[in-house]
């Protein structure tokens, strides 16, 4: 982007400096974690995590790796800040979220530091939009201690499967429940709602399971209303793993393939809803 | 009951589902020995449908378990409608889909079995219920129009999905005319169905014909008529539009049909009434305006739409002379074709009382109601000579 690099100080300036080709490769992932307003960006040499949370129940990550960026300089080890993901999303799209085929955006991204604003230039056609948006200071991020070898049940599937699932979740029902077990029903997906109960059953040897890694019976609610925006990053993915711990904590991490056919991941850890009473816990 | 529907049938039943929900908010199913049948009234009891899917739709048809009483239930249409609410995906990936009903579960289960083996179990919890039954009789309608359910779909496409209220009538030559009237600025707009129209008395007691085309209704003089066809392909929908959207003008039920082999559906619907036309409503000025003094009478009465078809323009011109309903009611100026020839009938006593419109107001909306009742319990006989009366069992005023 020579037209760019006029405006651009000095680039050891900058703390975080980042460019892209085509800016879908970044908005897309953004998009699959935007049910809050603020997201919390932490970015090391090996790319950028953007952190979505809400109810202190639910976070979703957005894994954009270095390789995805043509340009990717992190000066410090790690460079974190907090800013309006609506308003971040709003400025990469400033060109339009559906561009006519052909005509890419390039971005290239750059962060001073604390206390300074992200600027993002953008450019379409030789017209180039400054962006300067505020940020914030970084907020604690929940800490889910999510840890593969506490993993008891993990099946990855291929999205197509769920999808319509998720689409048509019964939200009159507070809770999603899962059950994942190495005996039928295998894997369910059930609802409790105001017309009754439902209950969508995969079997394991289904074409759509990838692999199917079930070591024994977990049945664990989560509320649905935490889980219905990862239908975002679901219908994105083409690829879903999803993973219980010994604690019921779920996992879902969404493979998303973007344009040029990179893989990026998109990540949401939910906590089971409380245990009922009758289990003394 | 125990059911078992394969392959494009479940689309079939989907789309079935879809159109019972345009119109009432709950679903009453019952097996029957005959079939399956599927009905719904609306709040307002004006409009009513049913489906019976024949034993041969099915795969497996069991009304009833052995020694068993077959059992019918009411449940909420929105949650049977959540099980198809895709038709795109129902048809993509559904299988097959098991409906049964008793058992221990005292749930209404329905199974869709779908590609890859995946299986979503819908237990829908539901109300025992009376049967639910509008006495009518499509062959006692003096007006009976068959068209291809496709033509009528057709015709009704270019009408705003938002539309309140349209027209059918029976133009002078071969014509029905499908009219919508807007207060605006914009003017009625009209639909004509040129094709496969055969009016009244020589044609109503033809039978049914399978697959064919479109039936009517009763009263003279054609307001309504009923669609026939084979559903399961997008003519149901141009149905569901018509019967759900629209309601036809006239003093008697419109009976809309569908019928094959496999199944039956029916949709009763209220019409205006039809002291509206001879009313001075609001609505009379505009009509005038549009049909041109010189031609409101006795003049072959060219529609507005037409005026550049000289063969209508020639039949209208044999077939207008007979309709004496030109002269006996001029200040409306539908053209003559839309108003019936006779009389208002029976109803005309009480449609006095409510002619009486403001100017002003908007056309008065006076739904001939339909009484529903229960065959279990006919307690009184219906009142008045109408075909489509019957009681309503559970004390609904």
């Amino acid at each position: 982007m020579p037209l760019l690099t006029p405006q651009i100080q000095d680039e050891n300036d900058y703390s975080l400096v980042a460019s892209l080709d085509n800016v879908r490769n970044l908005s897309t992932i953004l998009k699959a974690i935007h049910f809050r307003e603020h997201a919390t960006c932490f970015a090391t040499k090996n790319g950028i995590k953007v952190t979505v949370e809400n109810a202190k129940c639910v976070q979703a990550n957005a894994f954009i790796q270095a390789g995805i960026f043509q340009e990717f300089i992190v000066q410090e080890e790690s460079v974190t800040f907090r800013i309006n993901l609506t308003i971040l999303l709003d400025c990469l799209s400033i060109f339009g979220s559906s561009p006519m085929p052909g005509t890419l955006t390039a971005l290239r991204m750059c962060y001073q530091g604390y206390g300074y604003p992200l600027m993002l230039f953008l450019e379409e056609g030789g017209v180039v939009t400054v962006c300067k948006i505020n940020t914030q200071e970084p907020e604690e991020t929940l800490d889910f201690d999510f840890c593969s070898t506490n993993v008891i049940n993990k099946i990855i599937l291929q999205s197509e499967g769920l999808r319509e699932a998720f689409s048509e979740l019964d939200m009159t029902s507070e809770v999603l429940q899962i059950t994942m077990s190495p005996d039928k029903p295998y894997f369910r997906l059930s609802t409790f709602g105001n017309a009754g109960s439902s209950h969508l059953d995969y079997p394991k040897d289904s074409d759509l399971m990838e692999s199917f890694h079930c070591n024994q019976t977990q049945v664990n609610r989560y509320k649905i209303s935490l889980l219905k925006p990862s239908t975002k990053a679901l219908v994105l993915s083409c690829k879903v793993s999803i993973r219980t711990d010994n604690r019921g904590f779920l996992s879902l991490q969404y493979m998303i393939r973007n344009e040029d056919g990179q893989i990026c991941f998109v990540e949401y850890y939910c906590c089971p809803d409380e245990e009922v009473p009758e289990s003394e816990s | 009951m125990r059911c078992l529907v394969t392959g494009g049938n479940v689309k079939v039943l989907g789309k079935a589902v879809h159109s019972l929900s345009r119109i009432g908010d709950e679903l009453y199913l019952e097996p029957l020995e005959d079939g399956l049948s599927l009905r719904t009234v609306n709040s307002s009891r004006s409009a009513y449908a049913c489906f019976l899917f024949a034993p041969l739709f099915f795969q497996q048809y069991q009304a009833a378990g052995p020694g068993q009483e077959a059992l019918r239930c009411k449940i909420l249409m929105k949650s049977f409608l959540a099980v198809f609410r895709s038709l795109a995906a129902v048809e993509r990936s559904v299988e097959k889909c098991c409906i049964s009903l008793g058992g221990r579960s005292s749930r209404l289960v329905v199974q869709l079995h779908c590609r890859y083996g995946v299986r979503k179990t819908h237990n829908l919890s539901f109300q025992d219920c009376e049967s639910l039954q509008a006495v009518f009789d499509p062959a006692l309608c003096s007006n009976v129009l068959r068209a291809p359910a496709r033509v009528l779909g057709e015709a009704v496409l270019p009408f705003p999905p938002a539309l309140a209220e349209v027209t059918l009538g029976i133009g002078c030559g071969r014509r029905v005319i499908l009219r919508s009237y807007q207060e605006e600025e914009a003017g009625p707009s009209c639909s004509c169905l040129h094709r496969q129209h055969r009016q009244s008395h020589g044609d109503r007691d033809e039978p049914w014909g399978g697959g064919f085309p479109a039936v009517a209704g009763p009263g003279r003089g054609g307001h309504h008529f009923l669609p026939q066809g084979t559903p399961g392909t997008p003519e149901l929908c141009g149905i569901r539009k018509l019967v759900s959207q629209r309601s036809l003008r006239c003093t008697r039920p419109a009976i809309f049909a569908v019928k094959d082999s496999l199944l039956d559906g029916h949709f009763v619907l209220a019409t205006l009434s039809e002291s509206d036309l001879h009313s001075p409503a609001p609505r009379s000025p505009e009509l005038r305006r549009l049909v041109p003094p010189l031609q409101a009478h006795s003049t072959p009465h060219l529609d507005d739409f037409a005026n550049d078809d000289i063969d209508s323009y020639m039949i209208a011109m044999e077939t207008t002379v007979d309709s004496e309903g030109s002269r006996a009611v001029p200040s409306t100026s539908l053209s003559p074709g839309l108003r019936p020839p006779c009389s208002p009938g029976p109803y005309s006593e009480d449609n006095e009382a409510e002619a009486s419109t403001q100017p002003g107001t908007p056309p008065p909306k006076k739904f001939r109601s339909l009484f529903f009742g229960s065959i279990l319990a006919p307690a009184h006989s219906p009142p008045g000579p109408s075909p489509v009366l019957a009681e309503d069992s559970e004390g609904e005023g």
